[in-house]
């Protein structure tokens, strides 16, 4: 089902792991739904003096899809100054990795919302301009997040009192 | 270095054992007619099929006029349900586990739109059912109770007898899947108290497409298909004459070495089981620990999710199957897990190796070898720790 590209890059695996300090970081995806995308960045100049990702990596718990998106948003991003990587689409990561299953396609958009979250947190947290699409990109993903934790809030908490009352039996 | 490939995946599918194969050829070629012709050429098919309906009626303590063939365990399951149903719509009331094949599930939902009403049966944590559960849900208008005799993701043998006997007891009609456990394990229809019973040919080295209902003399039944009255007007469809030769001959294989080749499987799934628990930090195993298929290993592991690791053992050449939510069409963790009382979030990091005729030592020390660093590589890439 996945094609031989999205394998390869599954089994190469780059870029995972954590950055020290970073500048920014974008938390996506729920445990619940089973993707969950950690995207950490490190800012530094190229030499025109602008703005680029300097290191980026990723954490992620998810399919096949999920962790060869992640591995290749990173790769399509390091190097870049912010405004090339915000333009960064799930196309482009789809058409790099040859095409994902119709299914898997939301893993593509969980890569792109993971960068776009923490390019967010670095404006964020240096008190910078945020752009009004990346404003909006982000009130989007919370709000998503929001409909889901809803989603599942009232079932999640009667299965874990069930767990806690196996526990005391 | 290529190496050999080594498949767990049994549950899923077996490959057809060569003696089943031998037995098959001569009626794609040479004995080819429809049992349902007056000739010689069907007479010949007709005598095939009756030998093999004869061999496998006797492995489940039947008579060969309660065996019918189909073409899947899907098929059979639809018919056993919808066909009890709409020849006894003076009961309304079906009782099914909430742990069935989604063929059960989603034939029973379809009936609940249409006008029936459906219990679910709870199961513990191990995913078996209580007989006692049962007893509570039957009510005077329940026409059926549906339980799986084993499960086919995490393995758990349900107490079949002692449910048949309540449904006897009670008048009510007592239908379990066999799919996982027919030819592996002893099944009498009459100590059991069974009134349908499904199974599967593919299951047991037989051929994909044959499979068969087998329907207690006097149970009331109506057809699913209708046709050219083959199979007593009971399932109208030229019968597939070589997977059914097929499926006997596997019958009888399985038979004749059931007992010595379940406790070679069973040394061999528990050694596996307690090599996985014992090398990888933070693994459980699903389904009960000991009334359990012989052949079925069922394993998660915190923080990490089943499509990848199927897929890095995939790499390594070796076959085996997940659960997981990212794993379904549906995007959804298995219903089984959940029932068992499992978060979604403990459901995405399931594996099932399940074991077969040719499974070997060797394969599963290799298994005991890799699992544990793919585990720990994935446990790497994920956020959680």
């Amino acid at each position: 089902m996945y094609s031989p590209k999205t394998i390869q890059y599954f089994n190469n695996q780059k870029n995972y792991g954590r950055i020290k300090n970073p500048d920014g970081i974008g938390k996506v995806g729920n445990i619940v739904c089973g993707d969950v995308m950690w995207l950490y960045i490190k800012l530094g100049k190229n030499k025109k003096g602008e703005e680029v990702i300097k290191d980026i990596k990723y954490e992620t718990f998810g399919c096949v899809a999920a962790i060869a998106t992640s591995g290749q948003v990173t790769e399509l991003a390091k190097g870049k100054t912010i405004a090339e990587a915000l333009a960064i689409s799930k196309d482009a990561i789809i058409s790099e990795l040859g095409g994902l299953p119709p299914i898997k396609v939301h893993c593509s958009v969980l890569a792109v919302d993971a960068l776009a979250e923490a390019i967010y947190d670095y404006f964020s947290k240096n008190k910078k301009p945020i752009p009004e699409d990346l404003q909006r990109q982000h009130e989007v993903i919370s709000e998503s997040r929001g409909i889901i934790e809803d989603k599942y809030h009232d079932w999640i908490a009667a299965e874990e009192k069930m767990h806690e009352a196996g526990r005391e039996r | 270095m290529k190496t050999k490939k080594i498949y767990l995946d049994y549950a899923a599918t077996t490959p057809a054992d060569p003696q089943v194969v031998k037995a098959m050829s001569p009626y794609f070629t040479n004995v080819f007619g429809n049992t349902a012709s007056l000739h010689g050429f069907g007479a010949e098919a007709k005598a095939a099929v009756d030998a093999s309906r004869k061999i496998i009626a006797d492995a489940l303590k039947a008579s060969a006029r309660e065996i019918y063939f189909t073409s899947s365990a899907t098929e059979s399951n639809n018919w056993a349900l919808k066909g009890i149903a709409w020849a006894n719509k003076d009961k309304k009331h079906i009782i099914i586990s909430s742990v069935e094949h989604d063929c059960v599930l989603t034939s029973a939902a379809w009936l609940e739109r249409q006008g029936w009403q459906l219990t679910l049966l709870p199961v513990d944590k191990n995913g078996m059912v209580n007989p006692a559960d049962v007893a509570k849900a039957i009510r005077p208008d329940t026409l059926l109770v549906s339980v799986m005799h084993a499960n086919n993701e995490i393995g758990t043998i349900n107490p079949i007898g002692e449910i048949g006997k309540i449904c006897r007891e009670r008048d009510v009609y007592f239908h379990t899947d066999a799919a996982q456990t027919f030819g592996k394990l002893p099944i009498d229809v009459n100590r059991l108290d069974i009134d349908l019973l499904t199974a599967s040919a593919h299951k047991l080295y037989g051929s994909k497409g044959a499979a068969l209902l087998y329907v207690r003399t006097g149970v009331r039944i109506q057809p699913l298909l209708h046709g050219g009255g083959h199979e007593g007007g009971l399932r109208s469809s030229t019968l597939n004459v070589p997977a059914i030769v097929g499926f006997a001959e596997a019958t009888k294989i399985c038979l004749s070495a059931m007992k010595e080749e379940n406790v070679r499987l069973e040394k061999l799934r528990d050694k596996l089981i307690a090599g996985v628990l014992k090398a990888i930090p933070n693994a459980h195993l699903n389904g009960h620990p000991k009334k359990r298929l012989p052949n079925n290993a069922h394993f998660r592991f915190d923080h990490i999710e089943g499509e990848a690791l199927i897929m890095m053992l995939d790499n390594l050449g070796i076959a085996a199957s997940t659960a997981s939510a990212c794993s379904s069409p549906k995007l959804q963790p298995s219903h089984v897990l959940l029932a068992c009382g499992l978060r979604p979030q403990d459901a995405h990091g399931s594996l099932r190796l399940s074991l077969g005729r040719w499974t070997t030592e060797a394969e599963i020390d290799r298994v005991l070898e890799v699992l544990p660093g793919i585990v720990e590589k994935l446990r790497k890439i994920s956020p959680f720790k």
